[in-house]
């Protein structure tokens, strides 16, 4: 109503002809006046960033794109050379691309892992499509997953068998972080479970079993894995590398993620849980109906902070021999002819898991927004 | 808190308890693991229909995958004979890279076969851990790199230099005692990590720079212009690189190690993968004896008579393998010539 009567008012008086605020207020220059150039302070800082960034980006396009040589013949890198660090040598990544997605595995096979690494994106898009969250989606999870596995080993089908030690690159980063989050989350649940469990058996394993293992480093659980447990083993029965490496991530990102889990359970009100036992809910029923859905809500941030730390982490296989992305690329550049072109192939895989993290954090921030609207002030 | 204190506490107690009882536990096993009937070593191979080979995770030269993913090097070719001796095709390999922590496990345990991994041969890794080293395929050792433009021809030149060198290794103590054993002055500078030694080295901080020859000559390679460095024939300390196997199997030992000796004397009787077709009817007899024409040398070993011209055929005598492999990266035959040609590789005879 006030607003009626304003502009009413204003109508009688000759020059109350609206007027659109200076320009110096609105639009482009408004904004950089407000944001950037407020004070004489702020103004510098402006300008000195503007030119920093302005000469970062201008050596980045002259090295990577205007200097860049893209392509040599055979090997010959003397053309890269030449250049002395004042160009890209894209040459190394269009040489050794297929390497570093997909370490040693056949070459006339890339295909496959290839296929294998499309699979885990659309499984990823499709398990992040708020619409296909329902119980067949767990069975998409095990057929993609088996379809992997069939594709990776082959052995049927026609597909010349590739035992593990040739896999490689991409694939495996992907396998280490999926498989290795998918085991460890539902693992994670039951030990934040377990620890606020008032049986006391149950409660010091979890415990035990958290502080244990969040009181080594990953790389120690990876050596253990592999170079003391294989001894353990009667001789001639071996459990595959990338098996062992596999549990062993398993292992600590379930502890590290079931902490996680725990501070969303104990950020519940007591209220919660007084209510849903009122109720006459089992503990099963309770928690499955009223608490979890709650509190995996509450710590979506950590959790996925946690998811994003374990992809990288994957690279630590490095340590026991396994060619995942980062060590391909390592191990790209020991030929002699493509030494010392290492920023090119950095430069490359970071991007690769730059996408992935993006993309991650990315949808994480979308889905807290989405299921914390009530919450919203 | 006090629960949670309490529970720590004989969490920890648990914990220590647990590992208190798996270390005697651990000790016997692994122990055992070394003398575990390896007798099966070759039976295994066998039965399996591929040799399992450990090789580096990659070294230039030694061993490292192409560009298509096929496993290359000197190393790999030492692989690639012992399956072509025992198969009679040298592509029945399947390479498993391991690490320089992990590769004694790997050969401990029974995830290979045969550790041709550029490991030099020490007395504790053949008696202790459980070894036997076949025979020395590579002698390294320090060396020194120069710029080719102040013309050395021999390290003991270098009087008056200054040195770069990495600190906390033997390379710096070899590096002393060999200056004082051959009276040379010089004034090291001790720098920590590699690609700094090797940026001070460039940059002319020092006359010389000194590490292991294989790794002076990947150094080397990885230069701008190569020609410009020069290695010195001088090699300061002992560094035997051996393939090596389980202990417990000494016929699978013998036949890693005749093949060594099988490329060693094929490049002294001038046998090459490409005339050893035609060398069958070669007159003289240790060539006849060799390539099967002659006795039962083959079967001797447990291995099919053709063995000799199977691994040849594959790889090529030690010469080629030497050229085709380490001779790109600038590394010389020096102590890894025959001996014959006044280097240290020599062969039994074939007989």
């Amino acid at each position: 109503m006030s607003d009626l009567t304003l502009t009413t008012a204003a109508a009688h008086s000759p020059e109350a002809v609206s007027r659109s605020a200076p320009l110096s207020q609105v639009g482009l220059a408004g904004w950089l006046r407000a944001n950037l150039f407020s004070s004489w302070l702020s103004s510098a800082v402006t300008l000195v960033l503007l030119y920093l960034v302005i000469r970062w980006v201008a050596g980045f396009v002259e090295w990577g794109i205007v200097n860049a040589i893209w392509w040599v013949p055979e090997n010959q890198t003397q053309a890269c050379r030449d250049l002395k660090g004042t160009g890209a040598c894209w040459a190394v990544i269009a040489e050794k691309h297929r390497f570093i997605l997909f370490g040693t595995y056949p070459y006339d096979e890339h295909w496959r892992p290839a296929l294998c690494v499309l699979l885990f994106v659309g499984l990823y898009v499709v398990s992040a499509m708020r619409r296909f969250w329902r119980k067949e989606l767990a069975l998409i999870w095990v057929a993609v997953l088996a379809l992997i596995g069939v594709l990776m080993w082959g052995g049927v089908l026609g597909l010349p068998y590739v035992p593990q030690e040739r896999w490689g690159g991409l694939p495996i980063t992907l396998i280490l972080a999926t498989f290795g989050l998918a085991f460890a989350f539902p693992l994670a649940i039951l030990v934040a479970l377990g620890r606020r469990s008032r049986l006391p058996a149950i409660k010091a394993l979890c415990v035990l079993y958290v502080e244990l293992i969040r009181g080594v480093p990953l790389i120690s659980l990876l050596f253990m894995a592999s170079v003391m447990f294989p001894l353990f083993l009667p001789e001639g029965m071996n459990i595959d590398k990338l098996l062992r490496a596999q549990i062993a991530i398993i292992l600590f990102a379930g502890a590290y993620l079931a902490e996680v889990v725990r501070g969303g359970l104990q950020a519940l009100d007591k209220g919660q849980y007084e209510a849903a036992e009122a109720l006459g809910l089992s503990y099963w029923q309770k928690t499955g109906f009223i608490i979890l859905p709650q509190a995996l809500r509450l710590v979506i941030p950590p959790l996925v902070n946690t998811f994003i730390g374990f992809f990288k982490d994957t690279s630590l296989v490095l340590i026991i021999g396994i060619f995942d992305l980062l060590t391909a690329g390592k191990t790209a550049i020991i030929e002699p002819a493509w030494q010392g072109f290492g920023v090119e192939v950095y430069v490359t895989v970071g991007a690769i898991y730059f996408v992935f993290c993006f993309a991650m954090s990315k949808y994480s921030q979308s889905l807290e927004a989405e299921l914390n609207r009530h919450r919203r002030r | 808190m006090q629960p949670f204190g309490l529970l720590f506490a004989r969490a920890l107690g648990v914990a220590t308890l647990g590992l208190a009882l798996a270390l005697p536990l651990a000790l016997p096993v692994a122990a055992q693991a070394q003398q575990a009937p390896a007798s099966g070593t070759s039976e295994a191979i066998r039965s399996r229909g591929t040799l399992i080979c450990g090789v580096t995770t990659g070294l230039a030269g030694f061993a490292q995958p192409d560009s298509q993913g096929v496993w290359r090097g000197f190393d790999v070719e030492y692989c690639r004979a012992v399956a072509a001796a025992i198969f009679g095709d040298a592509s029945k390999v399947r390479y498993v890279p391991t690490t320089a922590q992990s590769r004694f496990t790997a050969l401990q345990s029974g995830e290979v076969d045969l550790l041709a991994r550029n490991t030099t041969w020490t007395l504790s890794r053949d008696t202790s851990l459980g070894f036997d080293f076949a025979a020395t395929n590579f002698y390294d050792g320090q060396g020194f790199m120069v710029k080719t433009s102040l013309g050395l021809k021999s390290a003991k030149e270098l009087d008056g230099a200054t040195i770069c060198v990495q600190p906390g290794t033997t390379t710096e103590q070899n590096l002393t005692d060999w200056a004082r054993s051959n009276r040379v002055r010089f004034t090291p500078v001790v720098i920590e990590r590699l690609e700094e030694v090797v940026g001070a080295y460039i940059a002319g901080r020092c006359d010389a720079y000194t590490t292991d020859i294989s790794g002076l000559a990947s150094t080397r390679s990885a230069q701008p212009r190569p020609a410009e460095h020069t290695i010195l024939p001088d090699v300061i300390s002992k560094e035997p690189l051996a393939p090596l196997v389980r202990q417990g199997d000494a016929r699978f030992a013998d036949v890693v190690r005749w093949v060594h000796f099988l490329l060693l004397s094929a490049e002294e009787f001038g046998i090459t993968q490409a005339n050893v077709g035609q060398m069958a009817n070669d007159p003289r007899p240790e060539v006849q004896r060799m390539l099967g024409r002659n006795g039962e040398l083959g079967q001797m070993l447990g291995l099919d008579n053709a063995w000799a011209v199977n691994v040849l055929k594959a790889t090529g005598n030690y010469g080629e393998i030497f050229q085709r492999h380490l001779a790109p990266l600038g590394i010389q035959r020096g102590q890894n010539a025959l001996w014959n040609a006044g280097g240290l590789q020599y062969s039994p005879p074939f007989r």
